[in-house]
């Protein structure tokens, strides 16, 4: 198995899938000769030309419907959002036009889209260029949300969400972007909507997706040093979610608490621990944990962002609560 | 005239019966035999007739909140229509779309949509679809001089104009966004004024006149289908009825709508077709009786079609996850 860049996993789904279908094309602000502000479609627009990697003007709720119409009427547009925080420029168009056309134009109507979108903190870059808002789109019916914690899951995912004729928001962290992991060369895909196990345990569940994926597994390997075993589940996909995979593990192991890079209130850990109260409680032997950011804007400096996002150290905490708890 | 005869009375005719769909409308909200809301185009049918006379079948249209007349000269069927403003199974969109939200891809009608402005960014990306594909199609958009003050009308004109894409951008100035003049709105003289800003042409049409409306867009058509860009068209109208069904039309004066009614498309038409000898008052009066029937017949149709399932809510959300 080869190993690569979380970063260079996406870059290569992107040019794999435009070269396999010539309706894939890329939307997005300084995407072609600047490569992308992370320097993802690097080479892109030598490779397919700037008819297919086209650069828009900064007016991300304008490129998106864009975006919508091209995929209304036979292409398959995959976007770049600079940062996720913009697309609260884009909502009007994804909220009421991309998730809507299926079910209010019936059949017919197809929106093959995939909106990538930088996210996260972890880069000081204060309260605009940091932001996790995937809370705001798992609330729409319509839009599909991914967020893949790994660069092998990327590059499976990113294959789907682009095959996929539904409207897709596919959530990068800017901090993943600098891992490497295994990544098969060629063609494979995950399925969206399937969350995976990715640590067997008995004693507490943690449901994490991208980032804080990586901080449970830590949380959960400082947890086997003291003889607790934590089972970590990773969403992969936000909406539709995979309420099934984490019932299944909350039965075994009685506890679970749920993590997120994002604040915690109306966070999609509200979500998990709704659907877990709703089909397991007579199995919970702890009140179910909740780990996110505090409930401010996220801060730039360095001190006040790592207070802010929550740590492998607090999960690990979080599971001794609930432990100690019942 | 460079027209075909028997397409022009056929286009008259689709007048009348748009005038006569959204009349019947107005009453039987009133009568409660339909709820929820709707945008009458009464006024404005030689905007939607006379544009859409313009194109090529195989050409797309977008439309707005007021898209009856859109969707009719599209070649949308009155039962159907009529179907989805009863919330019927058998409207074009079986019930869950109503008078705002309905399209017929085979027709080339993109759809009716309920946020102002929202479809022009839409419109511009089939335009941008139709260019990377080679189609040879134009869009035609439809939007009204309130959907001007929208942020999505700016940016999508630029990204239309700056990738001289095949689309017409199609203002229909019906001179108040709901109640607020125009006057007020934006301090330019004209919609068209503005396609400056996006080096486009901008041309002011009378949008009353059926003739003046399908010239105006059939150049705009041509021009964007040889590769040279949009072209921003401000058709002049007027609303017959307020807003939505439930605006008294407080802000306009008596003598304004007077003026305007003066100049009723139907009426204008009428009297050149028959000042040139293309029309009888006899076969007006016959093609205005065919209009009323249809729309009966539409009205019937709906009546008697069936409610859409509630078993079937929840289908359709998504394409690949139901």
């Amino acid at each position: 198995m080869r190993e690569t860049y979380f970063s260079h996993a996406i870059r290569e789904t992107l040019a794999e899938e435009m070269a396999r279908d010539e309706r894939v094309i890329m939307l997005g602000e300084d995407i072609a000769e600047y490569g992308g502000a992370f320097k993802i479609t690097a080479g892109f627009a030598e490779r397919f030309g700037k008819e297919r990697v086209r650069n828009t003007p900064i007016a991300e709720g304008g490129f998106t419907g864009v975006a919508i119409g091209a995929a209304l009427t036979g292409l398959r547009p995959v976007v770049e959002m600079m940062f996720m925080d913009f697309i609260t420029l884009a909502l009007d168009q994804l909220i009421n036009h991309a998730a809507k056309f299926r079910y209010q134009y019936g059949e017919q109507a197809r929106v093959p889209l995939v909106v990538r979108c930088p996210a996260g903190a972890g880069r000081s870059y204060g309260p605009t260029h940091s932001q996790s808002l995937e809370r705001h789109l798992v609330a729409t019916p319509g839009l599909v949300v991914v967020a893949p914690s790994t660069a092998h899951d990327a590059k499976g995912l990113l294959k789907s969400a682009i095959r996929c004729d539904d409207p897709v928001i596919f959530i990068e962290s800017k901090v993943l972007y600098g891992r490497r992991g295994d990544v098969p060369e060629g063609d494979y895909t995950v399925p969206l909507g399937e969350a995976k196990v990715v640590r067997d345990g008995e004693d507490c569940t943690i449901v994490a997706y991208s980032r804080m994926t990586e901080e449970s597994l830590r949380a959960a390997e400082a947890l086997a040093a003291k003889s607790v075993s934590c089972e970590v589940i990773d969403l992969r996909t936000l909406a539709p979610m995979d309420t099934e995979t984490v019932a299944e593990s909350v039965r075994k192991t009685g506890r679970v608490v749920v993590t997120e890079e994002g604040p915690l209130t109306g966070g999609i850990g509200a979500e998990v621990v709704a659907r877990v109260v709703e089909s397991c409680f007579d199995y919970l032997q702890a009140p179910p944990q909740r780990v996110a950011a505090s409930d401010t804007p996220v801060p730039a400096s360095r001190v006040l962002e790592e207070a802010a996002i929550p740590s492998a150290r607090q999960i690990a905490e979080a599971v001794v609560r609930s432990i100690r708890a019942g | 005239m460079k027209y075909d005869h028997d397409e022009i009375i056929e286009h008259y005719r689709l007048m009348l019966v748009i005038r006569r769909f959204e009349d019947v409308l107005d009453q039987l909200f009133g009568e409660g035999v339909i709820v929820g809301t709707s945008h009458f185009c009464a006024g404005q049918e030689a905007c939607a007739v006379g544009a859409v006379a313009a194109l090529r079948p195989s050409d797309l249209v977008s439309s707005n909140h007021r898209g009856h007349g859109h969707f009719l000269a599209k070649g949308g069927e009155p039962r159907r229509l009529m179907a989805e403003l009863f919330g019927k199974a058998t409207g074009y969109a079986g019930g869950r779309g109503g008078s705002q939200h309905m399209a017929e891809f085979s027709l080339g009608f993109l759809g009716t949509h309920g946020i102002t402005g929202g479809m022009i960014p839409v419109a511009t990306g089939a335009a941008l679809s139709q260019k990377l594909l080679n189609t040879g199609n134009v869009v035609l958009c439809f939007f009204g001089d309130g959907a001007t003050g929208s942020g999505a009308f700016h940016e999508a004109v630029n990204m239309g104009a700056i990738w001289e894409l095949p689309i017409v951008y199609f203002c229909e100035n019906n001179l108040y966004a709901m109640s607020m003049p125009v006057a007020e709105a934006f301090k330019v003289t004209s919609i068209a004024e503005r396609a400056a800003a996006y080096g486009l042409p901008g041309v002011v049409v009378d949008g009353n006149d059926y003739f003046a409306v399908r010239e105006a867009t059939g150049e705009a058509a041509e021009h964007a289908r040889s590769a040279h860009g949009p072209t921003l068209v401000e058709a002049h109208t007027y609303r017959h009825y307020g807003h939505s069904k439930s605006d008294d039309c407080g802000y306009r004066s008596a003598e304004e709508e007077a003026a305007w009614r003066a100049r009723d498309p139907l009426k204008l038409m009428r009297e050149r077709l028959i000042a040139e000898g293309s029309l009888t008052e006899a076969a007006a009066e016959a093609l205005a009786q065919e209009a009323e029937q249809i729309i009966a017949d539409a009205i019937e149709f709906a009546r008697n079609s069936p409610d859409p399932d509630p078993e079937t809510l929840c289908d359709g959300v998504f394409a690949d996850f139901d």
